[in-house]
């Protein structure tokens, strides 16, 4: 415990003082980044916009006021295929994260030397990707449609679900696996009946979940012509339709809320 | 008796006991997915085509062209670690107060119930409609861009550190109050040390979610590589997109990596 002596005192310290002027010089590099980074902003900024923001988001409001409901009748088919992309885009997901799941876990991974490295660069690189940048490149090679949302969504979905469900796989209890083993079982059947009944519960709870994440991801993907709601609101916002954009965004609300819900009952009627 | 083995064979349990659940469930999904797939256009000739494209994208990220875009690369690049770098310290001491208002155990009902009105804000819409208003309000650029990510780091931020301060242990904090300590003295000697460590770890966490979210937010004009990228893949050049998406996935592996280093130091 570093102490100092001052007039014949000891003074107790939380740090050596070594210690303590690190901590100074980190914080100072850390505000000298902060204040440059604002720098290189403000540069790149025409600040008279910005002033102007109050005054344009009052203008706004007064254009999403009223909301044109009768749009709203347009947009079930869209709402329908937001569904669509978010829960087939899931079950993909869920499909080809397995293997991965189970290649990565340092427990059951076929060989630790080449396959689990490749499994958790495939997490990895699908984990870094938003969704709408999935979804860019997928469009970009087949063409605008539902079917580039699905498999982008998919995509992102991989690395969420394959990364926690390895994690689960590492964390189960050994004996239950080495009990089905002692059975004689084999390989697959130690597999069912030793590791799956342990993870299922998790698994199935970060599937909803994953679920109602895509739920939210969907409806934008149409921004870059994947398909669903996302389509009607560039289109609204591209005329500066306003009164037909503020009734997707409620539209939309209303759909995160009830996913959330829904997502939320699930996993407290499993865990 | 053969038989009666077999009849006494042993099933595992069900993830669902009541059998009409089970089965109603699995009907109603069966159902749905018929509908589903059905409802989903697919045209084969045009994936056949993709997939020439989609062999040209493989071919690009084994020879990704970080040359002949260099300059948009880079500024873009730049421009999403600005964008992270003030979004991540704006919204993390925007959360602060939020998280603090909307704590059961400290808020007054109105003060709380405005303070999970934020957060529920912020956390229902995807960034990218935020970033589409902000753009309409602050202009095209990393302004833009910052105020959104700002947004998106205070929902999140502030709902968890809000379940946090819920879940303290009462004991210390009143302990601290027993002392004679101010309202302000209170937060700092007992809670704040409670909170800390799970504090400076999700910080640390959303640092990298926000540059992945600064990698999107360009695609509707709100500064950062995203509109690089977009560009990219409207004139098949996948090369360069191959360069940003390795760019991209090599940057979050690093703040991956130093995060889970730091958190390590600091826990």
């Amino acid at each position: 415990m570093p102490v100092t002596r001052n007039a014949e005192r000891l003074v107790w310290q939380r740090r050596t003082s070594a210690r303590q002027w690190a901590i100074w010089a980190a914080w100072f590099a850390g505000a000298l980044l902060v204040v440059q980074c604002w720098r290189l902003m403000s540069e790149n900024t025409i600040w008279e916009f910005v002033w102007d923001a109050p005054a344009q988001a009052g203008d706004l409001f007064v254009r999403m006021v009223p909301p044109a409901w009768p749009y709203i009748d347009k947009l079930w088919g869209p709402l329908w295929d937001t569904i669509n992309i978010a829960t087939l885009g899931t079950l993909l997901g869920i499909v080809l994260a397995v293997p991965v799941a189970y290649c990565a876990a340092h427990n059951t991974s076929p060989s630790p030397r080449l396959l689990r490295p490749l499994a958790l660069l495939v997490i990895v690189s699908s984990r870094s990707i938003n969704s709408l940048i999935w979804a860019l490149l997928l469009v970009s090679m087949f063409g605008p449609g539902l079917l580039a949302g699905i498999v982008a969504i998919a995509l992102r979905s991989i690395g969420f679900i394959a990364k926690l469900t390895y994690e689960a796989l590492e964390e189960i209890d050994p004996a239950q696996v080495e009990a089905i083993a002692a059975t004689g079982a084999g390989k697959a059947q130690v597999v069912a009946y030793g590791m799956v009944p342990q993870i299922m519960p998790a698994f199935a709870g970060m599937s909803v979940f994953r679920w109602d994440i895509n739920i939210r991801e969907s409806t934008v993907l149409g921004l870059v012509g994947a398909g669903g709601i996302g389509l009607q609101l560039d289109a609204s916002i591209a005329t500066l339709a306003w009164p037909q954009a503020s009734v997707i965004f409620l539209l939309i609300l209303a759909t995160v809320i009830a996913s959330e819900w829904v997502s939320a009952r699930v996993r407290h009627a499993i865990i | 008796m053969p038989e009666a083995v077999a009849a006494r064979r042993w099933r595992p349990p069900p993830l669902i006991a009541n059998p009409w659940l089970r089965h109603g469930l699995m009907i109603g999904a069966a159902i749905y997915l018929y509908l589903a797939i059905n409802s989903v256009p697919v045209n084969w000739p045009r994936i056949v085509m993709g997939l020439e494209r989609g062999a040209a994208f493989v071919a690009g990220f084994l020879s990704p062209d970080f040359v002949s875009r260099y300059d948009e690369i880079f500024e873009g690049l730049l421009e999403s670690v600005i964008m992270t770098v003030i979004a991540t310290v704006i919204g993390i001491a925007l959360s602060v107060p939020v998280a603090l208002g909307a704590a059961r155990n400290l808020a007054p009902r109105p003060v709380y119930y405005f303070c999970r009105f934020i957060i529920a804000s912020a956390r229902t819409f995807q960034e990218v409609i935020i970033a589409i208003l902000f753009v309409k309000m602050f202009g095209f650029g990393v302004l833009a861009g910052v105020a959104t990510i700002s947004f998106a780091t205070i929902g999140f931020m502030a709902k968890l550190l809000a379940e946090d301060i819920e879940a303290i242990e009462p004991s210390q904090a009143e302990a601290v109050r027993a002392t004679g300590a101010s309202w302000l003295q209170w937060l700092n000697f007992g809670i704040q040390p409670q909170v800390l460590p799970r504090f400076i770890g999700l910080s640390l966490y959303r640092v990298d979610i926000n540059f992945r979210e600064s990698a999107v937010v360009g695609i509707v004009g709100a500064g950062g590589i995203g509109a690089t990228l977009k560009t990219a893949f409207d004139r098949y050049e996948y090369g360069v997109a191959a360069a940003i998406l390795i760019l991209i996935i090599a940057i979050v592996m690093a703040c991956e990596y130093s995060s889970s280093w730091i958190r390590r130091r600091v826990q």
